[in-house]
């Protein structure tokens, strides 16, 4: 399983190679960044001194602090690192949350078809057209009252906008698998239904639930800077997020306070490209039909006319 | 043959008939959602500012102790007369709101939008002609970045940059513009226009250019990477290979079979994009300051006005609605296939 | 001497389509000569894989990237490979046209039947105007039997037969001297493929057009095709009249295959054991000596040699050469070789 798992991974040409690999490296800058939080921040996220000293006020970079500060009198710095913790666990949980609902509801849905499918379908159709920074605002809205501002309450409301991908991913496959051809085949030679389930469907999915993954994770972190920056995001005495920081820098911009802007929200950037890079080179293994074969340059030997005809010598 | 003839008004008048209940569901939606939350709107919104009785007068007034299928009945009538309900917070008329707010949003969106297809398209053909090439490359990994920066990160970075020349980076117009010219359309850009103002409408423009090109450059970003990839796709047509075997020239070959057939679908991916869109406007009006339904969004949610969030987002829903149907149609009279 | 009425429209010699892969060059087509007279049909028939889809596309220039031609393609007397590219190209369509298998995919689905032809008859003829154009196009889809009234429909508008027939009408709007037909009707119900098949008969008699008919269904060559050539792993086994080849095969290839047909007195499944042959490394000597009923030792050693049987036929086949006693002294074979190859029984495990 392992083997199937990687198989895209290993077959990977060219430019999707390279695509993944930055992807990689650089996603993987930042889980380091998020585990080892504490250890790397050189203070905390919420601290305005250090001995006593309060910090300067939108002080540029500086060797005390080299990103600079904020107008909380925060290192941003150590608000960047923090905040990649905020980000990755928000995103993990949102991820595993909108999985562990989407593909058990897709595969119940698909397997019962009928009108109780066909009545799922509609509705996860409904919520995917819906802008999903809206959906969001309006569940991070709604969870507020109850939940608080906490990491919590904001990867839940992530959860709700990726779970209809997850849902149709499954479903579709699902659906269409008990139709399919090879399921037929498989059910003439004898396989028994759970042998039918697991080996195909579940290879099938296994395949695209990784691209579906990333590329929502990237699209996830956009989400919660955005909500952050709205206002309705994770409160900052809760966790560092990059995007509330972003938020304040509103007023610096124009007075021409650029550390408090930039920094941050190079973070996001970095993080979401190197989401996205991976789950653009894993789609190109992926998929087929953007595969583009690779050819070898052949060379041929001198032709020895072999197939001359000989004549009948009797 | 008529048939073909006949089938194009046929569907249009079939999809337009769709809105309606495309319209009521999402209105249930947006209804249901904002009545899931725990917790009472007007005290939400006002709670710290009236006392017990105000709060439950005010809550009568507003009709919120009704039992809720009413609730809902009258939502759904108010909707259909254009009557959005009332604000808690400062009780507006949402319509008003709305009438007071569109226009800037309205032309944000449309100049975003031009400026996206403009670049975006042909960078996009590019990339797919060219494909695994330096130039492939460059243009794939500015489409990653330009989707993955925050369109309030570009936003504020344009301003810090260009604030120092003082060319306008904050608000729709200057106040003087805003106090000389007359709302007729509501919409600043054409009143100004209508005014016969030329300074006025010069203002108004160039104020619109920072924020419609950051928007433009997220949604550039998109077009560039759906464009490649059906081009990819539509490169690899058989009719591709059968037009070469007819001896048609290479560049006319990818002219015409390739780029154009790429381009069809591309209708559909720029329509589906308006969700997209809407969601870079609320962040692109809050970053410049702009007056816009988007920034009016962000300003009741936190009041946590709940009545103005419903009327809002479901005016927003119904532009989704109306929207998509619109690009069926332009889809149905671009590809033939689709009438049937 | 050979007047240039007798001269072939298409003579080729030595043949050879590589391409490569992780394996090494996959030899797809390899020393493959044939000639086609004006007006003559000749079938091109062989199992999936054999490698006729790529000769055919070969022919007109078609290969996928990283794809080596060699050999000589003599087409009305001028080698095309010896031609830079572009001349080559430039053929395409007046001279040289392909019928494809899949009509529904062949046929831009934006693009009006009109819209096809003045494409194609404005790029060979720049200044043709429309009326010219739409009398010519008219013609021919007469000659298909599309009525004038279909000339501004989309291709989704028509049914696989009437794609097919638009197919052939597009690729013979220019009257090319020369066209390849692959697997024309394979993708067509049978009433339908017999229409096809008769429309590619009759040809040479509207158009005295040369046809290569690539198909792997012999009940067509049977109908349609003056000569039929027969190929496997990269070469032709065997070549000749077809009435001469389907009443006497030569080649044991050829045997199998008229065996395995399936008619109405069909009682038993006849089928070749064992699987097509791996292109990048074929077997040894003869390629068919892993799966032939006749093969002895020589021929899993030594290459046979192509030799023209009494009744006319070409092939290539050990076998064959020692029926008719045409084992010259020169390459004597002696009991030892001549004795039935020894192998072992195909398991299961080579069928799948």
């Amino acid at each position: 399983m392992f083997k199937t798992l990687t198989s895209p991974i290993r077959n990977t040409s060219g430019m999707a190679r390279w695509i993944l690999l930055a992807g990689l490296i650089i996603t993987a800058a930042f889980v380091i960044m998020a585990i080892f939080a504490p250890w790397i921040a050189p203070y905390g996220f919420a601290q305005n001194s250090s001995d006593g000293m309060r910090f300067p006020k939108m002080g540029p970079p500086s060797a005390a602090h080299p990103l600079g500060t904020n107008d909380q009198f925060f290192d941003i710095l150590s608000r960047v690192i923090w905040g990649a913790r905020t980000e990755v666990t928000v995103v993990v949980l949102s991820v595993l949350f909108a999985v562990s609902v989407g593909m058990p509801l897709g595969l119940l849905s698909g397997f019962l078809g009928g009108w109780a499918d066909r009545l799922m379908v509609f509705v996860m159709d409904v919520l995917y057209s819906f802008p999903s920074l809206l959906l969001a605002i309006v569940f991070a809205f709604l969870l507020r009252g109850p939940l608080g501002g906490g990491t919590f309450a904001a990867a839940l409301a992530l959860t709700a906008i990726y779970i209809p991908q997850y849902f149709r991913v499954v479903r579709s496959t699902t659906a269409s698998a008990r139709e399919a051809t090879y399921v037929e085949a498989a059910r003439a030679i004898g396989a028994r239904n759970g042998t039918i389930m697991g080996r195909y469907l579940f290879g099938n999915v296994i395949q695209s639930v990784p691209v579906i993954g990333t590329l929502n994770a990237a699209d996830a972190i956009s989400t919660l800077a955005a909500l952050g920056f709205i206002g309705l995001g994770i409160q900052p005495t809760d966790a560092a997020e990059w995007g509330y920081d972003l938020s304040r820098a509103l007023d610096d911009a124009q007075s021409g306070i650029w550390w408090t802007t930039l920094f941050p929200g190079l973070a996001i950037v970095l993080l979401v490209t190197g989401l996205t890079l991976v789950g653009e080179g894993l789609n190109e293994t992926v998929n087929p039909t953007l595969r583009k074969r690779r050819f070898r340059k052949v060379r041929m030997p001198a032709n020895e006319p072999t197939s001359a005809l000989v004549e009948g010598e009797v | 043959m008529s048939a073909d003839r006949g089938s194009l008004p046929r569907y249009i008048v079939q999809r337009i008939l769709l809105v309606i209940p495309m319209i009521w569901l999402a209105l249930t939606i947006v209804f249901l959602l904002l009545r899931v939350a725990p917790g009472d709107p007007v005290s939400a919104a006002v709670g710290g500012k009236l006392d017990a009785a105000a709060l439950a007068s005010r809550r009568h007034s507003l009709g919120l102790d009704r039992p809720l299928i009413v609730q809902y009945w009258d939502y759904i009538k108010d909707v259909a007369t254009f009557n959005f309900g009332q604000t808690i917070s400062d009780n507006r008329p949402i319509i008003d709101v709305i009438r007071d707010n569109g226009g800037a949003t309205l032309t944000l969106t449309l100049g975003a939008f031009l400026f996206a297809l403009v670049f975006g398209i042909p960078l996009g053909l590019l990339a797919g002609r060219y494909r695994d090439t330096a130039a492939d490359a460059v243009i794939r990994v500015f489409g990653v970045v330009s989707y993955a920066a925050p369109i309030f990160w570009t936003g504020l970075l344009a301003v810090i940059l260009i604030a120092p020349t003082g060319w306008p980076t904050y608000d729709i117009a200057s106040p003087v513009t805003k106090f000389e010219v007359h709302p007729v359309t509501h919409i600043l850009l054409v009143d100004a226009a209508l005014s016969g103002n030329a300074d006025a409408f010069w203002d108004v423009l160039q104020h619109h250019v920072l924020p419609c090109l950051t928007l433009g450059l997220l949604l550039s970003g998109v077009f560039i990477r759906l464009v490649r990839v059906n081009l990819l796709h539509s490169l690899q047509g058989d009719y591709v290979e059968a037009a070469r075997a007819r001896g048609i020239a290479e560049r006319h070959v990818i002219r015409r079979h390739a780029f154009r057939n790429a381009l069809v679908p591309v209708i559909t991916i720029i329509g589906l994009q308006v969700a997209l869109t809407m969601s870079g406007a609320v962040l692109t009006e809050r970053t410049f300051n702009w007056p816009g339904l988007g920034n009016q969004l962000v300003k009741y949610l936190v009041a946590r006005d709940y009545s103005a969030v419903q009327g809002l987002v479901t005016f927003f829903a119904i532009v989704v609605v109306i929207v998509s149907v619109f690009i069926d149609i332009l889809n149905a009279v671009i590809d033939p296939r689709v009438r049937y | 001497m050979s007047t240039p009425q007798d001269q072939p429209v298409v003579d080729a010699r030595d043949l050879r389509i590589w391409y490569g892969s992780e394996r090494g060059p996959v030899k797809a087509v390899d020393g493959v000569s044939f000639s086609i007279r004006k007006g003559e049909i000749l079938g091109l028939v062989g199992e999936s894989g054999c490698g006729k889809s790529t000769l055919g596309r070969g022919l007109l220039g078609l290969l996928p990237a990283g794809a080596e031609m060699d050999g000589q393609l003599h087409f009305q007397g001028t080698d095309l490979l010896s031609l830079p590219r572009k001349e080559m190209f430039a053929r395409r369509g007046t001279e040289l046209a392909m019928i494809f298998q899949e009509p529904l995919t062949r046929l831009n689905p934006l693009m009006r039947i009109s819209a096809h032809f003045e494409e194609t008859l404005k790029t060979h003829e720049r200044g043709i105007g429309k009326t010219e154009i739409r009398h010519r196009a008219l013609e021919v889809l007469r000659v298909m039997g599309i009525p004038p009234t279909r000339y501004r429909s989309y291709p989704h508008e028509f049914s696989g037969g009437m794609r097919q027939r638009l197919m052939i009408a597009l690729a013979l709007v220019l009257r090319p001297a020369f066209v390849v037909a692959d697997e024309p009707t394979t993708a067509l119900d049978v009433l339908v493929e017999a229409q096809i098949i008769r429309i590619l008969h009759d040809l040479r008699r509207e158009f005295d057009t040369s046809l290569l008919l690539i198909t792997h269904n012999l009940g067509i060559i049977a109908e349609a095709c003056d000569r039929v050539a027969v190929m496997y792993a990269g070469e032709i086994v065997e070549i000749g009249d077809a009435r001469d080849v389907f009443a006497d095969p030569q080649h044991p290839y050829t045997r199998e295959l008229l065996r395995s047909t399936i008619s109405l007195g069909t009682t038993g499944l006849n089928y070749i054991p064992g699987a097509p042959p791996d292109l990048v490394e074929p077997p040894s000597g003869c390629h068919f000596h892993p799966r032939c009923p006749d093969a002895m030792n020589i021929c899993a050693g030594r290459h046979p040699l192509k030799r023209q049987m009494p009744n006319g036929v070409l092939t290539q086949c050990w076998a064959a050469d020692l029926r008719h006693g045409l084992a010259g002294s020169a390459t004597a074979l002696t009991s030892e070789q001549t004795a039935p190859l020894t192998r072992e029984e195909f398991s299961v495990a080579d069928e799948a």
